[in-house]
């Protein structure tokens, strides 16, 4: 290598340790973060692509924008972050490592200098008793001291939580770690979704990339059901789920209730409760303003008919006894989208128990048609949300440490006590990672009680 | 009685305590600077006991829950933890003139509370039908908090430089004196992100916990999630540029200002401006 590769090197490796590409990559993170919160992700809004213009939608596209955070620059910025923090490690490590493992033990006048508010006070009696007394002290009030001969004089070292200089060091690994348990589950793991009817069984699922994936079991949704709370707020989504094996059902995964907040985990496969439906009929009877015409309308689940005017319908939601909603009125009742043939789209109200209303609001819009409710053959079925995600214990274990890291970090401090004996003058100083002043003045303390013992008077 | 009453109690006591923490700015007399401590204590005092009580009457009403369900119950337990926050300094560290630059975020919290919003008590929807919603919103909002007290230090930090630098008249030398010295506000700006910084880790742990218990995701890019994250990008550079020359003091201030602003926006924004899966009281996802 030559010296010019070497500066190039050497400048290529500062440029990773410095904490200057830190705050830039922290704050960079931050900033670019925010386009994906302003900008749709994923499948587009037909209303946002109506928007904007065709080249700016183009420009966004090739940019990544509509997946930013899969984007190669986000990935990039990431993948920059972890070798500075992987090449800061390596950097500052080894000293630190030093610091914990090979402390200086003996109190030379240098290492006297590098600390501030060193005491010194003469002892009584001779150097012998002062060291027994000094080496008791320290292990009683502080930390039981290392004590060492050098030219005559006796040196003590003793200290407090020197791992805590590690800690820093743990979060910046803990961040890996949840980098490695995020990239094995976009690995090994997927994220998918299925519908369930009542009654039915299903064996594969959709992932989110729209692959089909066999589960290697099957699945039975004995039951769906709607809790609602007295002001019609949803109070309990529940599935009754059966897992089966060639068909049969297993023991402890026969029907087994899964609500929102309460999933169902089979085979390192978990269900959740996540959405539903009735894919059941609808019933309806539609005619003019004058009630001339009459016909039976079925709708078939969440699909969409044309009425004999041209307009189209579907149901947004139905109940089978109004008067929870509204007070006064009974029966069964359903939510409509009408679409009329002109491009004007209303949502309203139709009963089956007071055909009254349903022509009071076809008059007040002046035009037919008049929707009469006539209840529904209702067959519901469960949106399950599907995961598998094999590195999800390995994020956890990286939290963990990170927190644990944080907490040690910033609220655990190594602090570091030096006493020396020499010409019958004792000696002492010391410092802490964090927080010197706090531990100054209980060094003071410390200092006031130590000169007691060993000025010879007698306690009282 | 009711918990309402009393939080409109709560908010009369912090605005009385702001009130006199100006006339202590002005004045410089400690005793007026310790009936501003003692009201704002008062308020804390009643502002706790209406959040129990808010959550036994959420009891008798039969959809019993923790008072931290919607945006505002979140906001009157935000406005609590900051004076919370506010008596531990004033106690531990005696810049009793802190207290005119932090109660009145908690003020802000409280009247709009109080008089823009809905205040009641709402059954829980499925998706928040967990233990996990208390775990996260007190991670969270006692991080938060944090944030607004280091936020109004850092505010005082930026005042008392700028006046410093304009070799400032007698008068403004004079408010000056109460400020707490540069390096001890700058101080207690890094103690208080260091309080909010592990907080806000826990809050976005526990959220991932939950998401991963009630979706199978533990973080979906949902704008929520983002912003906490740039929230924690952000200090996360806050606290590497106390190791960084060039970048303490003044520039710290400014990074923890950002810091509190877009927590703010993660805390209000995302639900004003962004939709998510933090409807605070919407439907389920």
């Amino acid at each position: 290598m030559t010296s010019t590769d070497r500066d190039f090197v050497h400048s290529i490796w500062d440029f990773f340790c410095s904490l200057k590409l830190t705050m830039a990559l922290l704050i960079g993170l931050a900033a670019i973060s925010i386009i994906g919160t302003i900008i749709p992700q994923g499948a587009l809004p037909p209303e946002y692509v109506q928007e904007i213009s065709p080249a700016k939608l183009k420009i966004y596209k090739s940019l990544g924008f509509f997946d930013m955070y899969h984007s190669w620059w986000f990935i990039l910025m990431l993948y920059l972050l972890t070798v500075n923090l992987v090449a800061c490690s390596i950097k500052r490590l080894p000293h630190i490592w030093k610091t914990i493992k090979n402390p200086v033990t003996i109190f030379s006048s240098a290492q006297e200098k590098s600390l501030s508010g060193v005491v010194s006070f003469p002892h009584a009696g001779d150097a012998a008793a002062a060291k027994d007394k000094v080496a008791v002290f320290l292990k009683s009030e502080f930390a039981a001291p290392l004590v060492s001969e050098s030219d005559g004089d006796w040196h003590f070292f003793a200290q407090k939580t020197p791992w805590c200089r590690l800690a820093v060091y743990c979060v910046h690994l803990s961040v890996i770690i949840i980098f490695i348990g995020a990239i094995i589950g976009s690995l090994f793991g997927y994220k998918g979704f299925v519908n369930i009817m009542e009654g039915e069984s299903i064996s594969s699922v959709m992932s989110r990339s729209n692959k089909q994936i066999d589960l290697g079991f099957s699945l039975r949704c004995d039951q769906f059901s709607v809790a609602h709370y007295a002001n019609g707020a949803p109070k309990e989504f529940k599935s009754i789920l059966t897992v089966l094996e060639n068909g049969k059902p297993v023991p402890d995964y026969t029907n087994a209730r899964v609500i929102v907040n309460d999933p169902l985990t089979y085979k390192g496969i978990t269900f959740y409760q996540s959405s539903y439906g009735n894919a059941g009929n609808y019933f309806f009877t539609v005619s003019d303003l004058d009630g001339k015409n009459p016909v039976s309308v079925t709708v078939a689940g969440q699909d969409s008919v044309t009425l004999p005017d041209g307009s189209s319908m579907h149901v947004t939601e139905s109940t089978k006894d109004v008067s929870e909603f509204a007070p006064g009125l009974s029966g069964p009742a359903a939510q409509v989208e009408l679409h009329s043939a002109n491009g004007k789209t209303e949502s309203f109200i139709v009963y089956a128990n007071h055909p009254e209303l349903n022509i009071q609001h076809a008059q007040q819009h002046g035009v037919g048609p008049v929707i009469h409710y006539k209840g529904a053959q209702e067959r519901m079925y469960t949106g399950l949300q599907v995961a598998k995600d094999p590195g999800v214990e390995i994020v956890w274990l990286g939290c963990l440490l990170m927190v644990l890291g944080i907490y040690a970090a910033f609220f655990m401090s190594h602090r570091r006590i030096w006493v020396r004996i020499q010409n019958g003058i004792v000696t002492i100083g010391g410092n802490a990672s964090k927080n010197q002043a706090g531990f100054q003045l209980h060094l003071e303390r410390l200092v006031s009680k130590l000169k007691t013992e060993l000025s010879g008077e007698k306690k009282s | 009685m009711t918990s309402s009453m009393l939080f409109n109690v709560t908010a009369i006591a912090y605005m009385i305590s702001m009130i006199v923490f100006f006339a202590f700015l002005a004045s410089k007399n400690k005793t007026v600077g310790l009936v501003g401590s003692l009201t704002a204590y008062a308020g804390l005092a009643v502002h706790t006991v209406a959040i129990g009580l808010r959550w036994k009457e959420s009891y008798d009403m039969g959809v019993g829950h923790a008072p931290m369900s919607n945006l505002y119950e979140s906001i009157v337990f935000f406005s609590w933890t900051i004076v919370l926050l506010f008596a531990y300094i004033d106690i531990k560290y005696k810049y009793r003139i802190i207290g005119a630059f932090v109660v009145p975020f908690a003020l802000l919290g409280m009247t709009w509370a109080q008089l823009g919003m809905n205040t009641g008590i709402e059954p829980l929807v499925p998706a928040l039908q967990s233990n996990w919603l208390l775990y996260h919103v007190i991670t969270c909002f006692l991080g938060y908090a944090a944030f607004a007290v280091a936020c109004g230090i850092s505010i005082m930090y930026l005042i008392k430089v700028a006046l410093e630098a304009n070799g400032s008249t007698a008068q403004a030398g004079g408010l000056m004196s109460m400020f707490p010295p540069l390096k001890v506000l700058d101080d207690l700006n890094y103690r208080a992100i260091m309080i909010g910084f592990p907080l806000l880790t826990l809050g976005i742990i526990t959220g991932a916990a939950w998401a991963n218990y009630a979706w199978g995701t533990y973080w979906s890019w949902d704008p929520k999630e983002t912003w906490s994250l740039i929230v924690w990008f952000v200090y996360a550079a806050f606290l590497h540029a106390r190791f960084t020359r060039g970048w303490v003091g003044k520039r710290a201030a400014w990074l923890s200002v950002i810091g509190f602003a877009a927590t703010i926006f993660c805390y209000l924004g995302v639900n004003l401006f962004l939709s998510g899966l933090h409807s605070y009281g919407g439907g389920a996802k």
